[in-house]
Formats: structure tokens, sequence, C-alpha cells
């Protein structure tokens, strides 16, 4: 078959083993300059406690890490080679003046514990970004301290439970729509809630009716994805959050997708209690592999005296500290403050954006989700017909005639030089493709990706072995996730 | 917008496309009466030099060029310079979680090398991709010993780090875990006595931490003999990952919760930092976070795949052995640059020369001040008690640009005028004597005054 991919074409990749592979005795990599001060004699010092083996611990030069590395690296998939449309995952531009400034000098190498008067710089970081997040999201107070997303939603849902506790009930339950992402469930758990599941609509989204009939005394919060993960505006928002506040219940906002509504509309302003951001997604600081991230939380006023400490003071001599003294706070969620080199990075995303370009960002992954939508509607299955917003969800629902699925149509998709969508989720639709292509996506890349999915949709009734097959294109085709969960091998070991 | 890559024209075109006429129609779902209609109350948009002056200037009101002697929890090692160049690659900085197991294969495989190598320093057999960081890998620690002991109520030691301490305090609260505190000897270990007392048949598990809060190596074997004789767990936090270099590791734990920050990871005003947690083949089940395994592909070639995910949200959801999603994948690249280029035979000579600069510096202030727990073995750390407020001390070396120990009164109010100083590969001789000498100097005024001011008395009780 001519083959259609457009995008990429096969090159050369060097093969690399693992590091240990490489050690032998002698190599270094590393040189110390000459101790001045008295050597020790380790035995004496530490007794029984010294350690004198280091086991099978690499050894192995500069030159050789680096190739190692480099030639793993080549084998990655990343942002910076192309549209990497992971919905619910905001796989933006990570902007390189944001890993400069991360590295300048006092910034990099501050101490959590130096005194505040020469902490006055991260102080004031921490502060104008915790300002500007809460001008973003129209809520009245912040704690930059949690170290990921699903670090938030529990560090959110304490703050609830410590509100209703300080009202004389700490309440039971949270509700969670049956669309929503896996922390959210387990975060609840983490916090001791119990958790009852929602029900979605015809439309994709809460249902008010069940929620009214669901809603009592004993339940927190409801814990609200908005967009939700079809990539849908939860219309009805002011009645699911009158819904809450009749009863004395909160709105948490998982604000996953709040690249959606950046400089166009205010969680706060809609009736939300609570929420996290993911500095990660939205505010493009890299994803690096798997982390790190980072989960602000912001609250309206009532929920204030629950944050975790410290908190960043203006004292009365108009320098920034560190409050610990807080009585009701939650307590710590993380040692120090926070992932701070994060808060650096989007804020640094914020000040290159200003408010036109944040509004123009929200805009434009809006406009390229639709557009994306528009370019495979009749293509693929569109399940909802509602409109969407910075995602769109389709299903395999077409293919599946021919017996290929979606994770069947993302791994052929590598083949044509885009990394795959989110498949499976939401878990409401059978066989989801959610496809979040972020406002960094070009006219010209959405098009050799809508040109992509039409054509493995083609390929599909033409040979569907092929599709299943795929990919055909990668230095390892699909791996044996079975036998890897079986008998898993956790660690190299050297063959005896 | 720079980071936008589309012309007015592009725009236009799309919006044709879709039949719009403004892009505000895409947006008319959201009731219009919560649509903000007015711009965002932040600063213009700003030129990337502005930028970088914005931050060169926080820099410079940042301790920028200043000697510390702070430790407790992180520590200031010399990072490679590779490990910045090789993190940069977009391959690793732009990839997300590896999922599509085809095309990450350098993450995956360079996880698999940074799990192999937390095992051989640690002892343990296995070891997950990364936690949060040290406090949270700590209170995760414990969880997964509850777990899987099914007895809920746990030991602390005093001597943990005050933080990791909050944190598990705050993680504990609602699991309906009772924490009970273990404080330290005369010798600044364990009271070996009191945590037999404290085990109960409730104990899931005992927390502490080597080279704990204070520098001082815990006798493991000993802790992990009182643990195990009750069914309890152990869990053995470490903060100052060189100390495995020389400092044998708590073989003895079940479980080790590690900060594995002094490994190349920019201090950092306090993060990111990279958590990780190790343990036994048997518990691997019931350990929280990410981990990479080995398997095949069609063709019978190596591959790596996240593997053991039926313990993680996305597929357990309420019943998942942790929320955690997101960790700290690109730190853990870092830790595993800077385990690479050491090595075998560097981690051991890093390890002794932090030990030699903290043996020099504690010796040198032995002699104006007293160090508490001096006999029990330590690594990199010490305390330092003076007659003199140690806060007090150290506004008077913040003159000189040096930043002091860690005043302790916080922490540890019945340690007194008491400081924890931290001497690494980076503490020069000089900066040591320097610091020694401006301490002894204030420890003179000190003595004088307090000389100067009983004379006084004792002249006014003659008088009377």
């Amino acid at each position: 078959m001519k083959s259609r991919i457009r995008k990429a074409s096969l090159q050369v990749n060097q093969n690399e083993g693992l590091i240990f592979e490489k050690s032998s005795a002698g190599k270094a990599a590393w040189k110390l300059p000459p101790l001045d001060v008295p050597e020790v004699d380790a035995a004496k010092l530490l007794g029984s406690a010294e350690r004198k083996d280091l086991g099978n611990m690499p050894e192995v030069s500069e030159i050789e890490i680096i190739r190692h590395f480099t030639r793993m690296s080549t084998w990655n998939y990343a942002i910076d080679l192309g549209m990497y449309p992971l919905g619910s995952c905001t796989m933006k531009y990570n902007p390189r003046v944001n890993e400069a400034v991360a590295r300048v000098e006092g910034i990099a190498n501050g101490h959590p514990y130096q005194p505040e008067e020469i902490s006055q710089g991260a102080l004031q970081i921490i502060k104008t970004l915790s300002e500007q997040l809460i001008e973003i999201t129209g809520m009245d107070a912040i704690t930059l301290q949690p170290a990921a997303g699903a670090h938030g939603e529990m560090t959110g849902l304490l703050m609830v439970r410590a509100y209703h506790q300080s009202k004389g009930n700490a309440r039971k339950k949270i509700l969670i729509p049956d669309s929503a992402h896996g922390t959210n469930p387990a975060t609840a758990a983490m916090v001791n809630y119990a958790v009852e599941n929602l029900k979605s609509d015809s439309r994709g989204m809460v249902d008010v009716t069940a929620l009214e009939a669901q809603m009592n005394e004993d339940v927190a919060a409801l814990m609200l994805t908005n967009p939700n993960t079809l990539g849908v505006f939860e219309q009805d928002i002011h009645k699911i959050a009158d819904v809450l506040h009749a009863k004395g219940g909160l709105l948490y906002m998982d604000g996953a997708n709040m690249n959606a509504l950046v400089g166009k509309v205010r969680p706060g302003d809609f009736g939300v209690d609570v929420m996290h951001l993911n500095l990660h997604k939205t505010f493009s600081t890299p994803h690096g592999g798997g982390g790190p991230g980072s989960g602000p939380v912001a609250i309206k006023k009532a929920l204030e005296p629950f944050l975790p400490t410290p908190v960043v003071i203006t004292k009365p001599d108009g320098t920034l500290g560190l409050e610990y003294d807080r009585p009701q706070s939650v307590g710590r969620v993380r040692a120090f403050y926070g992932n701070f080199g994060m808060f650096v990075r989007a804020l640094a995303y914020i000040q290159a954006n200003g408010p036109d370009g944040l509004r123009q960002t929200t805009e434009d992954a809006v406009l390229n989700a639709n557009y994306i939508r528009k370019g495979l509607e009749g293509t693929y299955d569109l399940p909802y017909s509602t409109p969407s917003m910075h995602e769109v969800v389709f299903s395999d629902k077409l293919q599946l005639k021919k017996g290929v699925r979606t994770m069947d149509i993302a791994k052929r998709l590598i083949d044509y030089g885009f990394h795959p969508y989110t498949t499976a989720f939401p878990l409401i639709v059978p066989g989801a493709l959610m496809i979040e292509p972020t406002e960094s996506e070009s006219k010209e890349e959405m098009d050799l990706f809508i040109d992509a999915m039409k054509s493995i949709a083609e390929e599909v009734e033409e040979d569907p072995q092929m599709v299943l097959d795929a990919p055909h294109s990668t230095r390892v085709s699909r791996l044996d996730e079975t036998a890897a969960a079986r008998k898993p091998v956790l660690r190299w070991k050297p063959s005896s | 917008m720079r980071y936008l890559p589309k012309s007015p024209a592009d725009r236009e075109a799309m919006l044709k496309a879709l039949g719009r006429r403004s892009v505000d129609d895409l947006f008319s779902q959201i009731p219009a009466e919560y649509r903000l209609t007015r711009d965002l109350n932040i600063p213009r948009q700003m030129a990337e030099s502005e930028i970088v002056d914005f931050f060169r200037q926080r820099s410079r009101e940042n301790g920028e060029g200043y000697t510390s002697f702070l430790g407790a929890g992180a520590y200031a090692h010399y990072r490679p310079v590779i490990i910045d160049s090789l993190i940069s690659r977009g391959e690793f900085l732009t990839a997300y979680t590896p999922y599509q197991a085809e095309i990450s294969q350098g993450t995956l495989q360079s996880i698999f090398e940074f799990q192999s190598m937390i095992c051989e320093l640690t002892g343990m057999e296995v070891a997950n991709a990364s936690m949060y960081d040290g406090s949270t890998a700590a209170a995760e620690a414990v969880m997964m010993a509850v777990r899987l002991t099914g007895r809920r109520s746990v030991v602390v030691a005093r001597s943990l780090h005050p933080e990791y301490r909050e944190v598990l305090a705050t993680y504990a609260t609602h699991q309906g875990m009772p924490l009970s505190v273990v404080g330290f000897a005369d010798d600044g270990r364990l009271n070996l006595k009191e945590l037999e007392k404290s085990i109960t048949p409730e104990t899931g598990c005992v927390l502490v931490q080597s080279p704990n809060f204070f520098g001082t190596i815990e006798d493991v074997a000993a802790i992990a003999e009182i643990t195990h004789k009750h069914g309890a767990m152990l869990v053995v936090s470490i903060a100052e990952a060189v100390s495995l270099g020389i400092v044998e590791p708590p073989r003895e734990a079940d479980v080790i919760a590690m900060e594995a920050q002094s490994f190349g990871v920019p201090l950092g005003f306090g993060g990111p930092y990279c958590g990780v947690i190790a343990t036994r083949e048997k518990y691997v089940r019931q350990m929280p976070g990410r981990l990479v395994g080995q398997t095949v592909d069609k063709e019978g070639r190596r591959g790596f795949v996240l593997t053991l995910a039926t313990r993680e949200q996305h597929i357990r959801r309420e019943k998942a052995t942790s929320n955690i999603c997101t960790n700290q994948a690109l730190v853990a690249l870092m830790v595993n640059i800077f385990m690479n280029v050491y090595g075998k035979v560097g981690l051991k000579e890093l390890a002794r020369q932090n030990l030699a600069k903290a043996a020099y510096a504690a010796g040198q202030f032995s002699r104006h001040g007293k160090i508490l727990f001096g006999a029990s073995p330590r690594f990199n750390e010490f305390v330092v008690q003076t007659s003199e407020d140690p806060q007090a001390i150290n506004d008077g070396l913040l003159g000189h640009k040096m930043v002091g120990g860690l005043p302790l009164k916080k922490f540890y109010p019945e340690l007194g005028n008491a400081a924890l100083w931290c001497c690494t590969e980076l503490t020069t001789r000089s900066a040591i004597d320097t610091a020694v000498g401006l301490v002894a100097e204030s420890e003179r005024v000190v003595s004088s005054a307090k000389s100067v001011s009983s004379t006084k008395e004792d002249v006014e009780e003659v008088a009377r």
C-alpha cells in the first residue's frame, strides 16, 4: 500500500543498552577537588555504620553518559517534535525563558530555611503568582504548597472537611460525576470521605435533577471538572452550585481543564468554592516525562482559615514573611513551600502572555479543538453532540465494526508522526478518543493530523490487520504488558 | 502573542471552516452572565528581556552570593553541568508520562535504571519511579505499612524531620491512624526504651530517619529488632541521600522513604525535589506510585513499560493505593544522571569529603560551643549549642554574607540555644574557619557581658 504518511519519515536511531552493561571498574565521570581539611578514618567515625560496598552502581565516563541519555532521548516523542493531543493533559508549548529564569543563581540555589530578610525575592515570586492566579480564577485566597494536581485535590478536600468540621459536622461523602478523573475518587478516599457516583445526562453534563435527589446534609462537596472530561462546559453550573449551597455543601472544581477558561470566565464567578490548578497543564510548566507538577488550590474567603501552613504575609515593615501560627489550618501537605521552581516558570508564562495573550491562548485552544471536531466529524463517531470547548471526544464505534479499537488507531497514529490522543477515557464513552490539541498547534499541523486520522479510518476499511499490528515504524513494537505485570522485572541485576 | 503559531488569516480561515463569525461564538455555551467582559487585571505582556530582568532582580533579593551552613532536609551539593544539558533535551523535558511505550522508551528505560540504582544504594529489592518529595514519601510509606499489617497506629521518632512529622500528621488525621512520638536519648538517637514501651499490638509501623534530623546515624538494626519483635514494620526515612555513599543503608527496614534532592537537584527554595519509596519485592503490590518493568515486544526485543497499574488511581479509583498521578520524573532524571556521574567509587569519595568537612567543622566549633550528641556517629550535620541565642549569632553572620546553622528552638525548645549546622563538599575550610571565628567572637562578647553584669549585681548586692 502506498504510504499516506506525510509528517514523518524513518530515520536511523541508535541502539543503547542499560548503563550497567557499559560499566567497568576504573571508568569515572567525576573529579572532586583536593580535600582542604584533614582526611578522616570513616571506620573510626562511623563504626559499624560504615558502608564498604556500593553494590553494582555503574562506573562510566562522561561521554558515555552523554551518549546514553541522548540516544535514549531520541526514542521519545515530545511536544518539541510535534502535536501531542493527549486529552485532559494540556500538552502545550513549554517556553524556554521559563527554564532560563528558573536557573538564575539566587532562584535555583535559594535554601528553604535561609532567613526571611534574604528570601524576599522568592517570597515576592510566591506572592505575585498567588495574586495573579487569584485574579485569573476569581477566587479569594490560594495555597501553592501542593506538589501536583492530585495533591491539590487532597489539600482542597482537607479544607472542605475542616470547613464542615468547624460548623460541627464534617459530613460523610463526596459526589463525583461518572466522567471524572480517577484521582477524584482516590483523593476522596484519602480524606476519608465515601464516594457517591453522579450520573451524566444525555448531553454529557451533570444531571441537575439527579443531583437534587442525591444532595443532602451528608454531602460535603461535589467534585466537578469544568469543562468536564468530554470537553463540555457545564451549562447548568449556577444551578449546580445553588443545589449544593442550599444544603450547605461546597462546589469543588477540578481545574484540569482550566485552559478552556482563562481570561474568558472565572470559576469564582460561577459559584466554585474550592479548586485546584495544574501549573503543568494550563500554565506551561514542562511535563518532564511525568512530573514535576504543581497543584495550587484556590478558595473562597470562608475557607481561608484552613489553608495549609505556612502562608506568605506582608509584615508591618512592608517586607514579606511566612506565617505559621494559624490555629485552624489543615496542617502541612508537604515539606517547605511546594514546587517553587514551577511557580517561577508559571509566573514567567503569565508575564509573557499578559491579559490579552492569555485570552487569545484560550480562544485558540478552543478554536483548535473545534476545528479538529469539524474535520473528523463523520469519519469518527461523536457520541455527544454538545458543543466542545478545548477538547473533543470521539468514539471508535465505526471502526469497531472492523475489530479496530481506539488503542489500535492510537498506535497507528504513531506511524504518522503524532503522539496519540488519550484512549479509553472518559469512562462514560466506550472506546473513547479524547483529543486536546491546545493552542500550540498551527493550522498546518492540525490539517496534517486530520488527514492522518482520516487516512487511518480508510486503512481500517481496507486493511484492518495492518492497523491492528501498528505501530510499524517504532524501535519496538507493542510490548507484552501482561507478562510485565505477571512476572515483574523491576530492576536490573547482574547476570550470574 | 509569541507562543501562538497562527496568523489572523489562519484564524479567519478556521472560523470560516466552522461556519462561525467570531471566536466568541465558540464560548456561547457559557452562560452570558458569567463571561468575563474585561481584561484580567494582570500586568501587560512582557518581552523576554523584561522577564529575565524581573527574575534577575528577584534573584539578587534572594541570598545570591551567601555562604550557607544550612541543611535540615535540603542540601547544597555540586551539580555536574551535564545534568542540565541532558534534561534540557526537549524529548525528556516536553514528554508526558510514558503511557505509549513504543514512543517513550527513553523515559521508560531511564526510569528502569533509576529504580535499579535506588535498589543498589538502599539495599532494597524494588523502588518506584519517584514520589513528590521525602515528606510525602514518608507519609505514603507509613500508609503502605498500615495497609500491609492491618494495624492502624504509628510510632514516629521525634528526631524525624519536624516538617515530615507535620506532613504525616496531616495525612494521618483522616485515615484513622493514631500517631505517637518517641523521643531521642542523650546521644541524639532514638530512645530505645521508650520505643519498646510505645509499641502496642495495634502498632502498624515505626517511622525513623537516619541520619536523623540532627545528622546522627540511628542504630537501625536495634530499632528493627524491637519493631519486628512486636510484629510491626519499620519505615526508615533518608533525607540526605549522599550519606548512602559511606553510611550503611538501613537494610533491616521494611520500607525506605527517601528524599533524593542531594543527588543533583537544585535547592530551589524547597522544590521540586524527588521522593522515592523502596521496599521488599513481596510488598510491591501495596507500594504507591509509578513502576517501570522490563518486558519484550512481539519480536522478542527488550523493552520497558509502566506496570502493575492495577494499584493506581486511574484503574482502581477510590480503592487505589494512593491518589498519586504526576510524580517527579524530570527530577528523578537529574538524580539518575547524578548517580551515573559519581557511580560506585565517586559516591563514596563524595560522601567521604562530606564526612571530613563536617568532622573538621564540628571539631573547630567544639572549642567555642558544645557539640550536642557528639559521641554518636554522624554524617554531615551536627548540633552546636551556644550560650548566645543562635538567631542572634546568625544575624551577625549575615553581615559577613554567611548563613549560619538552623536555629532549633522552633522545633526543639528543649535543646535551648542550639543550631543544626551542615557542611558538604562545597563548604570550604576557610568558610568554616570564618564562621567558627564569628561564633567564637559572639560567645566571647556574651560571656564578657555576662561577667560584667554579674560583677554589677555583686556590686549592687554588696552596696545593699
